[in-house]
């Protein structure tokens, strides 16, 4: 397991980006609606087989709304025959009692269910759609069919003060586990910062509040608490390094070392439909252009914590200052700090109260 | 196991960190123990995390089927390493399984 010869233990399935919902927050690009779904169910059971052999053995069913394509039960049968633990991440639209039934019989090992807030109106309000109520009735479903729960809650500005009332709702559906993630603002969540981006203060009470439950909980639900990068000292290793641990593919077959990869600009990525997987980590462009120290500035070439955040996050990087080769701004000791200063300057006034829905409509290639 | 085992053994101590004795203890729903062939041993796989196990470890993780009492365990893995003393194995199952059982990983409950 050294960095000379990286092993993936997780890959990523995008299998589509079509949503239900069109949460402010989506981790989705911008241009989303420009990446279809191209990738059959052999493609993607194939991309599977690759992967093991390459040494992963998590994977996450992901989109978008994986329940959105029908072949789900082919894909989470041929992930378990391969000894796969399978995660389905989904926003529990659509669902049926039916349909969790067969993804258990076909082996799917645990379901995670974003739940934006503890009431309907402020939980559809983020989702820009009905959907709470529904929600909690999957929850309940997993739960009933004996399915491992995992309850998704991602933070921001709106429904970090009301932190105690999700842990008690996780608790009351007997979530296996609560993740509680902070907002990580690229994507729709940049767009929306203004309106989403918490004070320090109310991000301090929350996570004292997730502590304080994480060890009341101790041996029956597991409380993640997400720090949001913003208010951290040192940036966060991202995807655990770049072509470290992690490869996502994008509904379209692009073979990503994160989620967010194909919006960095002068990359190119291969498709799984052109070249092996095999070659495409180990020898491609993308997968070694920020992978070890050779492409690091100063000063994150000299520091201590190069090899414990891998230089953070690329898409941040670029995102906030214009160079993907640019020190995480969020780092204290980075030349472009300025800017996370300013954005939390910004948290202390009034936040924004007008929010963009993810839609395709303002989804135009950057 | 055989009842006779798990009875033999029936009068270890339950230590301050341990497990009882009697419980029976098994993985949580959310964990799956896998071979990993990539580099040879066990690991515990669940939502997003894995652990490498060690040898004694996965021997132990096999056994967590909610069928084997705590003893049963102690008693076969210390036949298993024997001439290891048996005090020694029984403190690493106990410790194994008190740290399991904190993060979540291992039930012991009925």
């Amino acid at each position: 397991m050294t960095d000379d010869a990286p092993r993936p233990y997780t890959l990523v399935a995008e299998l589509t980006y079509r949503c239900p919902l069109r949460c402010v927050y989506c981790s989705n690009p911008l241009d989303y609606a420009h990446h279809g779904d191209a990738l059959s169910t052999a493609d993607w059971l194939r991309v599977f087989r690759e992967a093991e052999a390459l040494g992963v053995v998590q994977l996450n069913l992901t989109g978008g709304e994986p329940l959105v394509r029908d072949d789900l039960e082919a894909l989470v049968e041929g992930a378990r025959a391969l000894d796969l633990y399978t995660n389905l991440i989904t926003s529990g639209i659509p669902c049926t009692r039916e349909r969790l039934a067969r993804l258990k019989t076909c082996g799917l090992d645990n379901v995670q269910v974003s739940v934006q807030d503890v009431r309907a109106p402020e939980s559809d309000r983020i989702a820009g759609l009905r959907s709470f109520e529904r929600k909690l009735e999957v929850a309940r479903l997993v739960k009933e069919l004996g399915l491992p729960l995992t309850i998704n809650t991602v933070l921001h500005r709106e429904n970090l003060d009301r932190v105690p009332e999700i842990i008690a709702m996780a608790e009351s559906l007997h979530a296996d586990r609560l993740e509680l993630a902070n907002t990580q603002y690229l994507g729709w969540a940049l767009v929306n910062r203004r309106a989403l981006l918490p004070t320090r203060d109310q991000l301090d009470r929350a996570r004292n509040v997730a502590r304080s439950a994480r060890q009341r909980l101790l041996g029956r639900m597991e409380v993640l608490f997400v720090i949001p990068d913003y208010y951290a000292e040192f940036p966060k290793s991202c995807m655990d390094g770049w072509g470290r641990r992690f490869i996502v593919i994008s509904p379209d077959g692009l073979a990503l070392p994160c989620h967010a990869a194909h919006t960095l600009p002068g990359l190119s990525f291969d498709r799984v439909q052109d070249r092996p997987l095999d070659e495409i980590w180990h020898h491609s462009e993308a997968f070694n252009a920020y992978r070890g120290e050779a492409w690091m500035p100063e000063p994150c070439r000299s520091c201590d914590k190069r090899t414990a955040d891998f230089g953070g996050c690329r898409c941040q990087a670029f995102h906030l200052t214009g160079s993907a080769v640019a020190t995480d701004p969020v780092c204290s000791l980075a030349p472009d700090h300025e800017l996370i200063e300013a954005a939390r300057r910004e948290a202390l006034a009034p936040a924004a109260t007008e929010l963009e829905y993810r839609t395709a409509r303002s989804s135009a290639p950057a | 196991m055989s009842s006779r085992a798990g009875a033999r053994a029936a009068p270890v101590p339950e230590t301050r960190a341990g497990l009882a004795a009697d419980a029976r203890p098994r993985l949580a729903p959310k964990v799956r123990l896998r071979w990993d062939r990539k580099d040879e041993r066990y690991m515990l796989l669940y939502p997003e995390r894995g652990l490498v196990l060690n040898a004694t470890a996965a021997d132990v993780a096999k056994l967590c089927t909610g069928e084997h009492t705590v003893a049963a365990i102690i008693e076969r893995l210390a036949e298993k390493y024997a001439p290891h003393p048996a005090d020694a194995v029984e403190r690493e199952v106990q410790a194994f399984l008190h740290a399991m059982v904190e993060r979540g990983l291992i039930r012991s409950d009925g």
